[in-house]
C-alpha cells in the first residue's frame, strides 16, 4: 500500500470548514487538518470525539485543592503554628477562612497549568520537537487538509477542486 | 401576539388573594400588648422546653438594680417589638426581593442595549415584560417607605423616638453621628427619587422599544433608546448602592460594610437572570418564543453560574475581612446571624454556591432547560434566604420563623409577578423586530451546543 497523501490548501476558515463537510459527506477519511488558528466546529465536522480536557481540568482542580489543604495545614498548623491576629492556631478548620484565597488560587493554578501541559502532551508538542505540519504556510495564512490516497487520486482531486482548494499536491508521506 | 391564558390568570389571582389573606391574618394576629407577647413566649417555652437564649445574661451586666420581674417585662417588651415587626418584615423581605429582581432585570436589559449585545435581542420583550413589575412593586415600596417614615411600623430602629435627642433614654450617639445621612426627610426623599427614576426609565424605554418595531427611521429611535439606557445605567449604579444602604444596611444602623451595595447587587442580579431564564423557558415551552434556541438558554445559564460565583466572592470578601479584623462593631452583624440564624445562614451558602457550581459547571447541562430550572429554583430559594437574613435579624431578632406571614407574602408577590409579567408580555409583539441586531440574535449559535427541541434550525 502506498503512503501517498493529498494535501489540499485553503485560504479561508469558512471554506475549509465547508470543504471538510463535503469530503466527509463523500465518505473519505480525513487524516488531519492543519490550521494557523483554531476553527470553531472543525472537530465536530471532522467527526473527532469530543475533548475530555474538561474532565481532566476538574480532576486537576480537585488535586490543587487537596494540595492547598495539605500545605496550609502543614505550614500554618503543624510544622510551625503561627498566631496571626489572635486566631486559634491549632485548628485548620477554625482558620479556614484565612486559607480560602490560597485554596482558590492553588485550585486555579493546578487546573490551568496541568491542563495546558496535558493539552501539549496530547497534541504531541514538547521542547525540541520537530514540527509535524507539512507546510510552513499553515502557520501563516493557509489551511491544509490531508487525505490518504487509496487509488482514487483523480476522484479526490476533482472533489477537492470543487470545494475551493487553492492548491492541491499529492505527496509521499514518510 | 401572546394571549394571557385564563388558567394562568386565575392561578396568579388566586395566589395573590391567598397571599393577601395570609398577610392580613398575620397583621391581625400580631400581639398588641406586652401580655400577648408574654403568652406567646410562654407557649414557646412549653413547646421547646427551654427558655430563650438571651433571657437574662445580657441585661444582668448593666441593670443589676432592677428586679427580676422587671427584667421579664423588659424582655417581653423586646419580644413584643420583634413580633409586631414580624408581619412587616416578612412582607418587606418578599417586597424587596421582587422589587430588586424587577429592577435588576431592567438594569440587565439596559446593559444589553448599551453593550449593543447581539445574542439577547430575542429576549428583549421577555425582559421588558418582567420589568413591568417595577410599577406595582414601587407603589408597595412607597407605602412601606411612608409607613416607616410615619412611624406606623418599626422596621428601622434609627427612626425611633429620641434616637437623635441627647436628653432622651433612647439617645444613640453613633446614629446621631450619621444624622447627615440617616434622617427621616432625607431618607424619604431619596427613596422616592430612586423609585421615580427607575419607573421613568422603564416607562420611556418600554414605549420607545415598541415604537422601534415600526419606526423605520434609520435607527433613530434605536439610538435614542441607547442614550436613554446609558443615562439610566449611570443613575442605576449610584441609586442601587444608595438604595441598599437606605433600605437594608439602615436596618442595622451601627454596622457598615463598604461593599454592601455590590453584595446586594450580586444577589439581585443572579436572581434576576434566573427569573429571565424561567420566564423564557416557560414561554418557549408554550411555543410563544419560537426564535429562542438552546444557545440563548445556555447564555442565560452561564450568567446564572457566573454571578453565583460573583455573589460568593462578594459574600466571602465581606465576611473574611470582618472575621479577620475581629472588631466588635463589625462582627456583631455576623454574630447575630450565626447565633440565631445558623440553619438559613449556612444552607444559603450551599444553595447559592456549592449547588450551582456543581450543577451548572458542565457546558452541556447549561443548555438543558430542565437542568436550568432545577438549578434556578435552588438559586432563587437561596437568594430569598439571603435577603431574609439581611433583613430579619435587625427587625425580628431571634423571633424569626418561616411561617404564615413569610409564605403568604411570597405567595402574594409570586402571584403579582405572574399576573403583571404575562399581562405585559401580551401587550406587545413578542419579538423586537426593529432592533438592528435582531438577525444576529436569531442566528445565535454557540459552537459547542447541539440545538434540540426548538422549531427553528439555525
Amino acid at each position: 500500500m502506498s503512503n501517498k497523501v493529498i494535501h489540499a490548501f485553503y485560504n479561508d476558515d469558512e471554506v475549509v470548514l465547508d470543504a471538510v463537510k463535503k469530503v466527509k459527506a463523500a465518505n473519505h477519511h480525513i487524516e488531519e487538518v492543519f490550521c494557523p488558528f483554531p476553527v470553531h466546529g472543525l472537530d465536530k465536522a471532522m467527526g473527532l470525539a469530543p475533548t475530555r480536557i474538561a474532565i481532566t481540568a476538574f480532576m486537576y482542580g480537585v488535586l490543587g485543592l487537596g494540595v492547598a489543604i495539605w500545605m496550609t495545614n502543614y505550614m500554618m498548623i503543624q510544622d510551625w503554628p503561627q498566631d496571626i491576629g489572635g486566631k486559634p492556631n491549632f485548628s485548620w478548620w477554625l482558620n479556614m477562612p484565612a486559607f480560602v484565597p490560597i485554596l482558590f488560587e492553588l485550585t486555579v493554578f493546578f487546573a490551568a497549568h496541568l491542563m495546558v501541559i496535558t493539552f501539549y502532551m496530547r497534541s504531541r508538542i514538547w521542547p525540541f520537537k520537530e514540527a509535524e505540519n507539512p507546510d510552513p504556510r499553515t502557520t501563516d495564512d493557509h489551511f491544509l487538509m490531508e487525505i490518504p490516497v487509496h487509488d482514487n487520486e483523480e476522484e479526490l482531486t476533482s472533489l477537492l477542486k470543487e470545494t475551493g482548494a487553492v492548491e492541491i499536491n499529492v505527496v509521499e508521506k514518510h | 401576539m401572546y394571549q394571557f391564558s385564563g388558567k394562568l390568570k386565575t392561578f396568579s389571582i388566586a395566589l395573590m388573594i391567598i397571599g393577601a389573606l395570609g398577610v392580613g391574618y398575620s397583621f391581625l394576629t400580631a400581639p398588641k400588648t406586652v401580655e400577648d407577647a408574654k403568652e406567646i413566649m410562654a407557649s414557646q417555652d412549653d413547646g421547646h422546653g427551654a427558655t430563650t437564649a438571651h433571657d437574662t445574661p445580657v441585661l444582668d451586666t448593666h441593670n443589676n438594680a432592677k428586679t427580676s420581674e422587671h427584667l421579664g417585662d423588659e424582655h417581653a417588651e423586646h419580644v413584643l417589638h420583634a413580633l409586631k415587626n414580624k408581619p412587616w418584615a416578612a412582607t418587606y423581605v418578599a417586597l424587596f426581593f421582587f422589587l430588586g429582581i424587577s429592577l435588576l432585570v431592567l438594569a440587565f436589559y439596559a446593559s444589553q442595549r448599551v453593550a449593543q449585545a447581539g445574542w439577547s435581542v430575542v429576549l428583549f420583550r421577555v425582559m421588558e415584560a418582567i420589568s413591568a413589575n417595577i410599577v406595582p412593586a414601587s407603589i408597595l415600596m412607597f407605602v412601606v417607605v411612608m409607613t416607616s417614615a410615619g412611624h406606623l411600623n418599626h422596621l428601622f430602629t434609627w427612626m425611633g423616638e429620641g434616637v437623635f435627642d441627647p436628653a432622651s433614654d433612647n439617645y444613640d450617639a453613633i446614629v446621631d453621628g450619621k444624622k447627615w445621612w440617616l434622617n427621616v426627610p432625607g431618607w424619604t426623599i431619596r427613596s422616592v427619587v430612586y423609585l421615580l427614576g427607575w419607573n421613568a426609565y422603564r416607562f420611556i424605554i418600554r414605549k420607545n422599544s415598541i415604537k422601534e418595531d415600526t419606526a423605520n427611521d434609520g435607527n433613530k429611535t434605536y439610538k435614542k433608546n441607547f442614550h436613554a439606557s446609558v443615562i439610566f445605567l449611570v443613575f442605576f449604579m449610584v441609586t442601587e448602592s444608595m438604595m441598599s444602604w437606605d433600605w437594608i444596611m439602615g436596618l442595622d444602623p451601627h454596622w457598615f460594610s463598604t461593599l454592601f451595595g455590590w453584595y446586594v447587587l450580586a444577589t439581585l442580579l443572579v436572581s434576576a437572570l434566573t427569573v429571565i431564564a424561567f420566564v423564557t423557558i416557560y414561554l418557549r415551552s408554550k411555543g410563544h418564543l419560537p426564535f429562542v434556541n438552546d444557545s440563548h438558554i445556555h447564555d442565560l445559564a452561564k450568567f446564572m453560574f457566573g454571578f453565583s460565583v460573583f455573589w460568593t466572592y462578594l459574600w466571602f470578601a465581606q465576611f473574611m475581612l470582618i472575621w479577620y479584623a475581629d472588631m466588635s462593631e463589625e462582627t456583631v452583624y455576623f454574630i447575630a446571624r450565626f447565633n440565631d440564624y445558623k440553619l438559613p445562614f449556612l444552607s444559603m451558602l450551599v444553595m447559592n454556591f456549592v449547588f450551582p457550581i456543581l450543577l451548572l459547571i458542565n457546558s452541556d447541562f447549561k443548555s438543558k432547560p430542565w437542568f436550568v430550572v432545577i438549578g434556578g429554583l435552588v438559586i432563587l430559594a437561596g437568594h430569598y434566604l439571603d435577603v431574609f437574613i439581611m433583613i430579619m435579624p435587625a427587625t425580628v431578632g431571634d423571633q424569626w420563623f418561616f411561617g404564615i406571614p413569610e409564605i403568604s407574602a411570597l405567595a402574594f408577590f409570586i402571584g403579582l409577578f405572574i399576573f403583571v409579567t404575562f399581562r405585559a408580555f401580551a401587550k406587545a409583539p413578542p419579538l423586537a423586530t426593529g432592533n438592528p441586531f435582531l438577525e444576529e440574535s436569531t442566528h445565535f449559535h454557540y459552537y459547542n451546543i447541539e440545538h434540540e427541541g426548538e422549531e427553528n434550525q439555525h
